[in-house]
């Protein structure tokens, strides 16, 4: 785990794997859509509506797993001053709230027709509220001191603090008896929903989840490249005058000149 | 211990001096309050229904309003970089400060809350719930409130950034302290919802001191 720490190790490491992940994600999400666009039955109650529960259920999966996965970032950087895994735990931050964003959008466009409402104060939908302002919260710390050493340590910590509601999140169907249906993929007795709606959702949460990596990978390896570029602004490395943009304003810049004194 | 007396004396000799502060949130409280009326209309009944949940609401804002205060003059004038270095455990040092910051605002939001009940007639028999329940909650909404107020130190625009972090954290306290005066206004039992908040406010002191702690010595770096 420690020798993947290594910025350039990552970047090496990385490479190779970035072009393969994005053609599984590719595939798997085109797979996914055409099964449950087409490929799959209407349900016998909710008439194709139910097409929606394959963005929702993969949004909803994505939001609370970039959650924990923040938050184990978070304690790794914390326990090990991992320099990754803050970077990691800063890549992920937008990407689940972008995904629980989603997920609350789908939940209330499926609700409108099914509940009659857009959007009602159920334990479910509240929490998974709650844990779209703890993404917003993560975010807005981050970003908030001058030194960003430091906006990661609080953010860690934030993240950590705020994983209390990731089991409420969870578990608020099964302890609160409201609107939204309890559990029905993950359950002691198998899931309960039907074998021919399984293999898209099961197609699309793979895709949700390999597109977060695809995205994470980027995300880091951007970031890496982009102190790289700053320390090599700061160790003088580029002078302003020798990259090609510069040389073509001043260029123009002398043109123009020229062309004034005519 | 004596490092927590010594600390708990001299936050409250502080507040004490200054005065307004204190003040300042029952204040605040009473005037978020009387908004509410403005805002639904001066209809008994719908007030009398909303009275439990708005007054929870406007102590939550009035707690957390005040948070600020617990480390920002001390991280200003370089006394918390003292006391991280001194030899009593910061964590009980954070409780002493956490317990002076509830003495100053959670319990004058108490004893203010049955008068703010009486003006949004709330049913009596809720008065003593409201009362037990924001002796559970308002020094749980004191040490998480810790919390954000630690690591928002030398943040930029940190008053309106504590609001975000501290207020989705504050929502369980919400629920089942508006829950349990629910409860005892329909005549049953607010036992659960009670026993909920004080298992909430364990956890809390357990734990808090230990992540406030920990930002303020991030916060020290």
């Amino acid at each position: 785990m420690h020798r993947f720490a290594k910025p350039s190790v990552f970047l090496k490491f990385t490479a190779p794997i970035l072009p393969w992940l994005s053609v599984l994600t590719a595939i798997l999400i085109a797979a996914g859509l055409y099964f449950s666009l087409i490929g799959s039955p209407v349900d016998y109650q909710q008439g194709h509506t139910v097409r929606i529960m394959y963005i929702h259920v993969p949004a909803a999966w994505m939001g609370l797993f970039c959650y924990v996965g923040m938050a184990i970032c978070g304690a790794m950087s914390l326990i090990w001053k991992h320099p990754l895994a803050d970077i990691c735990a800063r890549a992920t931050a937008p990407v689940g709230a972008t995904f629980t964003a989603l997920c609350l959008i789908t939940g209330s466009l499926w609700g409108e027709p099914m509940w009659g409402t857009w959007w009602v104060w159920d334990a479910r939908l509240t929490s998974m509220l709650i844990l779209l302002f703890l993404y917003l919260g993560y975010m807005a710390l981050v970003n908030a001191f001058d030194d960003p050493e430091r906006g990661s340590k609080a953010g860690s910590a934030l993240a950590l603090v705020g994983a209390v509601n990731v089991p409420i999140v969870k578990f608020s169907v099964d302890w609160w008896n409201t609107l939204h249906q309890p559990a029905s993929i993950v359950r002691m007795d198998g899931p309960a929903v039907d074998p021919s709606m399984q293999l898209p959702l099961a197609l699309m949460i793979l895709g949700f989840t390999c597109y977060y990596f695809v995205l994470l990978i980027l995300r880091v390896r951007l970031e890496l490249n982009e102190r790289r570029i700053r320390a090599l602004h700061l160790s003088g490395m580029f002078d302003e005058t020798a990259t090609p943009a510069a040389a073509k304003d001043k260029a123009y810049e002398a043109g123009h000149n020229a062309e004034a004194k005519q | 211990m004596n490092g927590f007396l010594a600390i708990l004396r001299r936050d409250l000799s502080l507040a004490l001096r200054q005065g307004a502060d204190s003040v300042m949130v029952v204040a605040f409280f009473i005037v978020t309050t009387t908004l509410f009326p403005f805002g639904v209309g001066p209809e008994v009944n719908i007030l009398a229904r909303i009275a439990s949940g708005v007054i929870w609401v406007s102590a939550l804002l009035a707690a957390m309003l005040s948070l600020e205060r617990v480390f920002q003059a001390d991280y200003e004038d370089g006394s918390l970089e003292l006391l991280t270095l001194s030899p009593v455990s910061l964590e009980l040092l954070i409780l002493g400060k956490v317990l002076a910051h509830w003495l100053t605002t959670g319990l004058p939001l108490i004893i203010a809350a049955p008068l703010m009940a009486v003006m949004l007639n709330m049913d009596q028999n809720g008065f003593a719930i409201l009362m037990i329940a924001m002796l559970l909650g308002t020094p749980a909404l004191s040490l998480i409130g810790a919390i954000g107020a630690a690591l928002i130190l030398g943040a930029r625009r940190g008053g309106v950034l504590v609001s975000l972090l501290v207020l989705p954290l504050y929502i369980p306290v919400l629920i089942f302290g508006a829950g349990a005066v629910e409860a005892a206004l329909l005549g049953i039992s607010a036992t659960a919802q009670l026993q909920i908040m004080a298992a909430i406010l364990l956890l809390t002191l357990a734990a808090a001191p230990f992540a406030t702690a920990h930002a303020v010595r991030q916060a020290m770096e």
